[in-house]
């Protein structure tokens, strides 16, 4: 798996949609945002969360798997691709496959589209461009363990249950501190995949 | 083209990209000393101004108001503007010409604006937008410190055990300066947020006191009394650094928490927390914005932080100290070098012998020459009402949508009998002027400029100006060259001539840039000032040994607490207050036209607690003694049930300050945009935003993210992720 991931944290986000702003200027799809902002508390507080594509990595990629035409690739380092203008040919099967919501479809060019983590920056050891700008670290690009030298109690969440469909990812959310429990749709098996990895 | 943002006091650094053709087409993360890449949605689309198909591109005329502009040359224009100026002068006397400037400009320019109004006009009316932003900051800073500026860099905040953030919606207006308070969480600071409204920032705070507007000294006041009652001052530091401390502690007996509970609308539990928690701090910092300071008793709630930062004895080291957010990008820099109306060069006094004489000196005039101080913006718009002044210059400013009670702010512009603008869109005053000129935008010149935390940054010129526009400072010089009066004292060809005169005149003041070089400013991630010798490193951090009174010491200031110009009753029964959204900066003019910004938020709101029985969406009409105007309402329980906040962006019929009080500060003559009783009354039908005005030939911009009713989403904005 990548060294490096997208860590999500709502409790840092203040809502500003400097990842959408910042998304819609990356050259491969400039004008378009892939970056879902939600204000997930309206009413009663100003609480945002932005939710970029996860990557998916057990089971991988369903996007992909459902894909008829194979038109969503899938890197050696799990990287999931936006689909192929080439051989998409917009279905949608992809966007309801998603468990978190993320691909788009164009109706009227018939093309999806989804974040790719930034593949022509990132490849670059440039950071995605999200995460370049994020006023507040709430989107933080890097490996788990330049996370926590930032946040010494940062508890990341990279496994979601959604039913009886678990789903492992390669990007991760990161709970409150201090919180060992099972968030709504996912848990943490972060400790045990940095064990791994070393 | 390595330079920083137009926006807000931060001045994040960027990139802008550059075709090969020198058009600027984009931008990028830059890995600068205040920002460290990142941006926030106005920062990533700023470039977008650049080519924008609205930007001015020849100067515009007419003869008389009823008329719509027309294209005219250069020559014409800038004859009719010395021909005003010199018919106006001799027919009403030197003063009745003004010069209202603004902070949004480079420091070169500002310079040159205050030298201009005084040596090329020789007029005493010059002032500034800024007086419509932190100048309650910068009068008390001086009172208390002797200097006007922020006592720390911010990185000194990732030190800190508690940070008290009071009346800055640092989220919104400052989104990039939230890193630096998430990493002294991150690091164990606990974070005290104060404001009527729950902002992004004071979402998660440890302690959120969400007080009345207008009772910020009381609130201070208080938590100085829990403080001082449980023997938690810092009894060396105020003997040995500050004077004035036993008239403070005279007047804090009455400041219990229960009364000011009842004057802030609070748990008295809260101002016993907040004392406690700020008391026991080993390292604290206190921040402010606008929330406090615009208010008739603006310079005494900044004070009365201040007598809380003194009496713990919070400065001179990394995780102690205070600083105000300054609202403009060069807010700092823009007030310290003669534009305001009772300063010179150097953050000097104007009525002070020795400043007079050294800026004579510069300049090359007798004492006789410089006027004397002048009055303030708003009073300068007054005056324009009441006919004393006649003749208006107005740069980087747009009041018909920044000033109080814009009915009166309209009367004051029309009485003028000539009225000439410089700016690089179609400003709403602009739109009504008889002579616009068509100035540049940060991008297509070069200048410094001074950020929140005094320290001075520099911009690079990524491209040409569009089409005839012309750098500000060209069209200024051009205009004195043309008008003679010490026309050779304005012989300055670029930015760095102006700069290398600036340098001369700050040397020995208290904003002294006299050591710093563009060069030095690039090659480090900006120089603080003062930085009096270019062997000298800048001064990040102040009052280490001492403070700049002549003695050395800091001055406490009792402060009393007094309600707001305008107070509830049963007519007016709730609290307006007025602010910023993240998607937009000050008047709007720069990014009411810029498209994912207009998307993100389209228009304004009634910021409502849901206890006043409306829905989202529905129509709102709020009304105060001034003016009225009908909103959706936004219904959120993250703000307090007896205060109502709308943005000000916006300008015609929904301009949140239509309804604002023009009631100022007695010292820093600062408006009180942040209270002022209203009603509120269920409406037939919004009030529909007026598109940005454009020139004459220029198609309206297209609209975008549509204005069709549909519920106001949050107050950062609308979400994304649906749809």
């Amino acid at each position: 798996m990548r060294s490096k991931n997208l860590f999500i944290d709502p409790g840092r986000c203040i809502g500003c949609q400097a990842c959408v702003a910042a998304c819609r200027e990356c050259d491969s799809h400039k004008g378009r945002s892939m970056i879902h902002l939600d204000y997930v508390d309206m009413g009663s507080s100003t609480a945002a969360m932005p939710t970029v594509c996860m990557h998916c990595s057990d089971p991988v990629a369903p996007c992909a798997q459902v894909c008829p035409v194979d038109a969503i690739p899938v890197g050696s380092d799990g990287v999931v691709g936006t689909a192929s203008a080439e051989l998409c040919i917009g279905c949608g099967n992809c966007v309801h496959a998603c468990p978190f919501g993320v691909p788009k479809l164009d109706v009227a060019e018939m093309l999806q589209y989804k974040c790719d983590l930034c593949y022509d920056r990132s490849s670059q050891g440039l950071l995605p461009m999200c995460a370049s700008v994020c006023p507040t670290d709430a989107l933080f690009y890097g490996t788990y363990d330049e996370l926590l030298q930032k946040r010494p109690s940062a508890q990341a969440v990279d496994v979601f249950e959604f039913g009886e469909q678990m789903i492992a990812t390669g990007n991760a959310v990161v709970a409150p501190a201090g919180r060992n429990d099972a968030i709504p749709g996912g848990y943490s098996v972060w400790s045990e995949l940095a064990q791994d990895d070393s | 083209m390595a330079t920083h943002c137009c926006y807000c006091g931060v001045q994040c650094g960027m990139y802008l990209r550059v075709s090969s053709d020198g058009k600027v087409f984009g931008v990028e993360p830059r890995d600068h000393d205040i920002n460290k890449l990142k941006l926030c949605p106005k920062g990533v689309t700023a470039y977008q101004q650049v080519n924008h198909a609205d930007r001015l591109t020849k100067p515009l005329m007419r003869d008389r108001r009823d008329e719509p502009l027309r294209e005219v040359g250069w020559d014409t224009a800038l004859d009719r503007v010395v021909s005003e100026i010199r018919r106006i002068q001799q027919t009403y006397g030197r003063d009745a010409f003004a010069v209202y400037s603004g902070s949004s400009l480079a420091t070169e320019k500002c310079y040159l604006m205050g030298k201009f109004a005084r040596v090329a006009l020789g007029t005493r009316h010059i002032d500034y937008n800024g007086r419509l932003c932190m100048v309650s900051a910068a009068a008390a800073n001086k009172k208390a410190f002797g200097v006007d500026r922020a006592a720390n860099p911010w990185s000194d905040m990732l030190e800190s055990d508690v940070i008290m953030l009071l009346g800055a919606n640092v989220g919104e207006c400052f989104p990039v300066a939230t890193q630096y308070f998430w990493g002294a969480r991150d690091r164990g600071a606990k974070l005290i947020t104060v404001d009527p409204r729950e902002t992004p920032i004071a979402r998660t705070a440890d302690i959120h006191v969400p007080l009345r507007p207008g009772t910020d000294a009381a609130f201070c006041n208080g938590v100085l009394h829990v403080v001082e009652r449980e023997g938690l001052l810092n009894e060396e530091f105020i003997a040995s650094r500050t004077t004035g401390w036993e008239q403070v502690r005279t007047g804090l007996s009455e400041y219990t928490p229960e009364r000011v509970g009842q004057i802030c609308g609070l748990d008295p539990g809260l101002i016993e927390k907040v004392g406690l928690t700020w008391g026991r701090a080993a390292k604290a910092m206190a921040f402010h914005a606008r929330g406090i300071e615009h208010h008739i008793q603006g310079v005494d709630n900044c004070l009365s932080v201040i007598n809380l930062c003194l009496a713990t004895g919070q400065f001179g080291a990394a995780g102690m100290g205070y600083g105000t957010i300054t609202g403009q990008g060069n807010g700092q820099g823009g007030r310290e070098h003669g534009q305001k109306s009772d300063q010179l060069p150097g953050q000097r006094m104007i009525e002070d012998p020795e400043a007079r004489a050294h800026i004579c000196r510069v300049w090359g005039i007798t004492d006789d020459e410089l006027p004397r101080a002048g009055t303030s913006a708003v009073e300068m718009v007054h005056q324009a009402e009441a006919g004393e002044i006649k003749g208006w210059i107005g740069i980087c400013n747009n009041p018909m949508v920044s000033m109080p009670d814009s009915a009166r702010i309209n009367r004051g512009y029309d009485a003028l009998e000539f009225h000439c603008q410089i700016d690089f869109f179609l400003s709403e005053t602009c739109a009504r002027a008889d002579l616009v000129l068509p100035g540049t935008s940060w991008a297509e010149d070069e200048g410094v400029s001074t950020n929140a935390e005094g320290r001075v940054v520099k911009y690079n010129k990524a491209s040409e100006p569009p089409g005839d526009a012309r750098p500000d400072w060209w069209i200024i010089c051009e205009i004195a060259r043309r008008l003679g009066r010490h026309a050779d004292k304005f012989a300055f060809s670029s930015p760095r001539e102006l700069f290398e005169e600036l340098r001369v005149a700050s040397a020995g003041g208290q904003a002294d840039y006299s050591g710093m070089t563009y060069e030095r400013i690039e090659e480090t991630g900006g120089i603080f000032w003062p930085c009096p010798a270019e062997d000298h490193p800048g001064t990040p951090r102040l009052f280490g040994e001492r403070f700049h009174h002549p003695d050395g010491r800091a001055r406490f200031h009792a402060v009393e607490w007094r309600p707001p110009a305008e107070e509830v009753d049963r007519k007016y029964p709730l609290r307006l207050t007025t602010g910023r959204t993240v998607a937009h900066y000050l008047s709007g003019n720069q990014t009411r036209r810029i498209d994912s910004l207009v998307q993100q938020t389209p228009r304004p709101w009634v910021e409502v607690h849901p206890s006043l029985g409306f829905a989202n969406g529905d129509p709102v009409t709020v009304t105060t003694r001034r003016g009225s105007a009908t909103y959706p309402a936004l219904v959120v329980s993250s703000i307090r049930e007896d205060t109502v906040f709308i943005p000000y962006h916006w300008a015609g019929r929904v301009a949140a300050n239509l309804m604002t009080v023009d009631a100022l500060d007695p010292t820093s003559r600062i408006p009180e945009f942040k209270v002022c009783a209203c009603r509120l009354e269920p409406g037939s039908k919004i009030d529909e935003p007026p598109a940005p005005p454009v020139p004459p030939g220029v198609a309206e911009y297209p609209r975008v993210g549509g204005l069709d009713r549909e519920e106001p989403s949050a107050p950062q904005g609308r979400g994304t992720g649906r749809g």
